[in-house]
């Protein structure tokens, strides 16, 4: 084995071509309302979790809308479903059933935690 | 390229001087492809008849190291300032940077002292202490690609050869890939621009071959100068690099055509490492695909020995390409130096393919 | 019935609703128009935002307000030269034909971006990078397809195209192109409605009545995805379809994806008549459109006594706030009539 000294970077690119865009519509069957989330924040932001922890409500919904479920189902697991980012919403996006749905639709498609 | 194409570069028109040049080689490119800057140099005395005046006084014009910010601005206005002294004492005016740094670097420096005429006059004052030198700008900078751009269908008159794979009477596919400093910095330096550039593709529509348009056509090579140099980022410089030939692989391109030492240092060598650390290689055969300096190509098609113009030294042996353009070698002269001595050969990689044995 | 008489530049709806109502107030006037047809830019229209109101419709009524005896029409005649002389105003065209008038309106519109001009989307190189406005006339036959005649599954939307570009010299928001955008993404959901659509944005300017709403629909109803990203480079594929390249700004990762069609919104210029005409007269504001003497009450004047304006050959506007503009600029051209000698 030869040493090299550096790895071929893997691309950060997201690749919409390649990304399991559609397990999203499995999301908006339960949760109608997800698809008005226009990504102000309003949520993430009077998070009581996020607050302390690295947990943002508002980019695992759109990881989960681009396909990218990698460490999805812990972080959802930091939500302590107290429902404070349903009230200031102003779209009415029911971001706790998004929290509660995604789980079931994450193991659903059997999607595996990333063992570390 | 369809006439659509064409509506943009023509814009872009550039002025190349037709005559009297004072070429600045590479630093590199002397070492990387030790043919290319002879053959540029033949191609233009010989072929067109014109006068070119290779310099044994001249020296770098900073760019790897201003680009790697070990080298400050005012320094490379100075050492570019004592390379327009030595044109200036030749008393020529216009000067052919041989490699696409180097041209961004003259550019970059030409035009900030049309901006600001203070850093001139500084230039100036910096080299008269230090050198005693006085120098003129340059009427005309052009890079050599350029040149045999402008000249491509004169060149075309006296070629024994086409982008044509003779057995079968097709174009041969061409990626070109142009240096970034070429064009990005200066669009308007550019022949066609930044976007859809044609110096290198109007040289390979000229002489009879077809051009890849693949979606990272655009893309940068990866040097990158930074991400080359430190080691534990080469990472990066080859995924770019990977990234390209990835988009081009479905084209089977014959080969690669570039302007720039870096680009064609990397696209080149790279194949070898992607090869040996994934054991992937982008051409059928598994013998990669070759990767050509314009000097190359044109000499090629001008019917000069392939050894001669330094074909051997690249990673990506070129016989199969010989082969198609109906281009006749001697593989017994392959690492026979022009002394008429063995030169060495290189070691035979182990995963892509190679015409030698190691 | 006033001895007064008009001149009004441009056919479009500025001209047209500022000399009907002109008529309406016994003012006889003469509309000269650049090209064989009235009503300028609509013409291209098939729906328009954000009712899906027949352009048809539009332009039919229009083109009956012009049917009145105070209004001469002359169409095929482009204005190349407008200069006052006393009190009054001389316009000309390059046949050195001489229209003369006490007063002359400006409602020389505007021209659309030309797309060619950002090269890096490939505009006029890849025939599947089309305009907003191609868009709309393949509208008009209910059939949107890609160059080889297949029905796209996925298309997206790139919006900015020519406006708040410093690039191409136009800081200033267009103001119609992200509306149009939703629709046209709604329009296309409606033909296809089992495809993607993507729309590209650097902000969505949803200022309008009713277009927060249809932005709204458009995500709720029509499933159209948002990204807010400007589409930095668009190349081809080998199957012919687009590969562009933007950043998922709100999960700060690059992102590429490859679409079958790719549409342009393309911005609002002013057209060459509005820069020129204004030039000749100093009155010429920012980007080539004609400057009004004030921003409020004074937005139909210029600084030349007796040259008025109205519509987009101020600035970009919308169908209604242009209509709503031509019946302001009436006012003051008769209290202008009936104040000059």
């Amino acid at each position: 084995m030869k040493h090299w000294g550096f790895k071929i970077s893997k691309p950060r690119v997201l690749d919409f071509d390649t990304a399991n865009l559609d397990a999203y519509n499995r999301l908006i069957e339960k949760v109608p309302s997800a698809h008005r989330c226009l990504m102000c924040g309003a949520c993430t932001a009077t998070c009581t979790a996020n607050l302390h922890t690295e947990f943002n409500f508002r980019n695992c919904h759109l990881m989960f809308r681009r396909g990218q479920f990698d460490g999805l189902a812990e972080e959802l697991d930091k939500c302590m479903l107290c429902g404070k980012c349903k009230l200031v919403c102003p779209r009415g996006v029911n971001t706790r059933a998004i929290i509660y749905n995604l789980r079931i639709v994450l193991s659903d498609l059997n999607y595996k935690k990333i063992e570390s | 390229m369809d006439n659509k194409k064409k509506y943009f570069w023509n814009e872009y028109q550039k002025e190349i001087a037709d005559d009297n040049y004072y070429y600045e080689r590479s630093c590199i490119r002397q070492s990387f492809f030790p043919g290319s800057e002879t053959a540029f140099l033949k191609i233009l005395r010989d072929e067109l008849g014109k006068t070119i005046i290779d310099d044994q006084n001249q020296h770098t014009c900073t760019g790897i190291g201003y680009h790697s910010d070990v080298v400050q601005f005012d320094t490379t206005m100075t050492i570019c300032a004592r390379l327009f002294s030595l044109m200036t004492d030749k008393e020529l005016k216009n000067f052919v940077p041989s490699c696409v740094t180097s041209f961004g670097i003259f550019t970059e420096v030409f035009e900030t002292w049309q901006e600001f005429p203070e850093e001139l006059e500084k230039a100036r004052n910096f080299l008269r202490k230090a050198t005693g030198r006085e120098f003129n700008i340059p009427e005309n900078i052009s890079h050599p690609s350029d040149i045999i751009y402008k000249y491509r269908k004169e060149l075309k008159q006296k070629m024994k050869y086409q982008l044509v794979n003779h057995k079968t009477g097709k174009p041969l596919r061409v990626v070109e890939h142009i240096g970034c400093h070429y064009g990005k910095i200066f669009t308007k330096h550019a022949v066609g621009g930044a976007e859809f550039p044609q110096v290198l593709a109007g040289m390979i529509e000229e002489w009879g071959g077809e051009v890849i348009d693949y979606p990272e056509r655009r893309h940068c090579c990866g040097f990158g100068f930074r991400q080359y140099l430190v080691m534990a980022n080469r990472g990066y410089s080859v995924a770019n690099t990977k990234k390209k030939f990835e988009s081009m692989e479905p084209y089977k391109p014959d080969f690669v055509l570039t302007n720039c030492p870096g680009c064609t240092m990397f696209m080149d060598r790279w194949q070898y490492t992607i090869a040996e650390m994934e054991g992937k290689t982008y051409d059928e055969n598994g013998m990669g695909i070759p990767v050509l300096t314009y000097e190359e190509l044109t000499g090629l098609l001008l019917g000069y020995n392939p050894w001669d113009l330094g074909l051997q030294v690249h990673q990506i042996q070129s016989e199969a390409l010989l082969d198609k353009l109906g281009i006749p070698y001697d593989p017994k002269d392959k690492f026979v130096g022009k002394s008429g001595k063995f030169i060495g050969q290189p070691e035979k990689p182990e995963i892509l393919k190679v015409d030698y044995d190691g | 019935m006033m001895d007064k008489k008009v001149l009004i530049i441009g056919g479009g709806p500025a001209g047209i609703e500022t000399a009907y109502s002109l008529a309406l107030q016994d003012v006889k006037l003469v509309l000269i128009e650049k090209d064989a047809d009235v009503c300028g830019n609509i013409k291209n229209w098939d729906k328009l935002f954000p009712d899906f109101k027949n352009a048809s419709e539009v332009r039919e009524k229009l083109i009956r307000k012009l049917e009145h005896p105070n209004i001469e029409i002359i169409t095929n005649t482009e204005i190349t030269k407008l200069y006052p002389e006393g009190n009054s105003w001389f316009a000309k065209n390059d046949a050195e034909k001489i229209f003369e008038a006490d007063a002359v309106l400006l409602a020389t519109g505007f021209e659309v971006f030309d797309a060619k001009r950002k090269e890096e989307l490939g505009y006029g190189i890849y025939d599947n990078v089309i305009t907003s406005v191609d868009f709309e006339k393949m509208y008009k036959s209910r059939k949107i397809l890609t160059s080889e005649g297949r029905v796209p599954q996925r298309i997206a939307f790139l919006n900015c195209v020519g406006s708040r570009d410093e690039k191409v010299g136009n800081h200033y928001c267009s103001r119609v192109c992200c509306i149009n955008a939703v629709k046209q993404a709604i329009e296309f959901k409606q033909l296809v409605p089992d495809s993607k659509a993507y729309c590209f944005y650097m902000d969505m300017r949803m200022a309008g009545q009713f277009y927060e709403e249809l932005y709204r629909k458009s995500q709720e109803e029509y499933g159209v995805t948002y990204i807010r990203g400007r589409i930095s480079e668009a190349a081809v594929t080998m199957d012919n379809r687009i590969q562009i390249k933007a950043e998922d700004t709100l999960s700060a990762l690059p992102m590429k994806m490859t679409v079958d069609l790719l549409v342009l919104m393309v911005g609002i210029e002013a057209s060459a008549g509005t820069t020129l005409l204004s030039e000749q007269n100093n009155v010429l504001g920012l980007y080539g459109f004609a400057k009004p003497l004030g921003l409020y009450s004074e937005d139909n004047m210029t600084a030349k006594s007796g040259l008025f304006l109205a519509g987009t050959c101020k600035r970009p506007l919308t169908l209604p706030e242009t209509l709503a503009d031509a019946r302001s600029a009436t006012t003051d051209i008769i209290r202008y009539l009936k104040t000059t000698k």
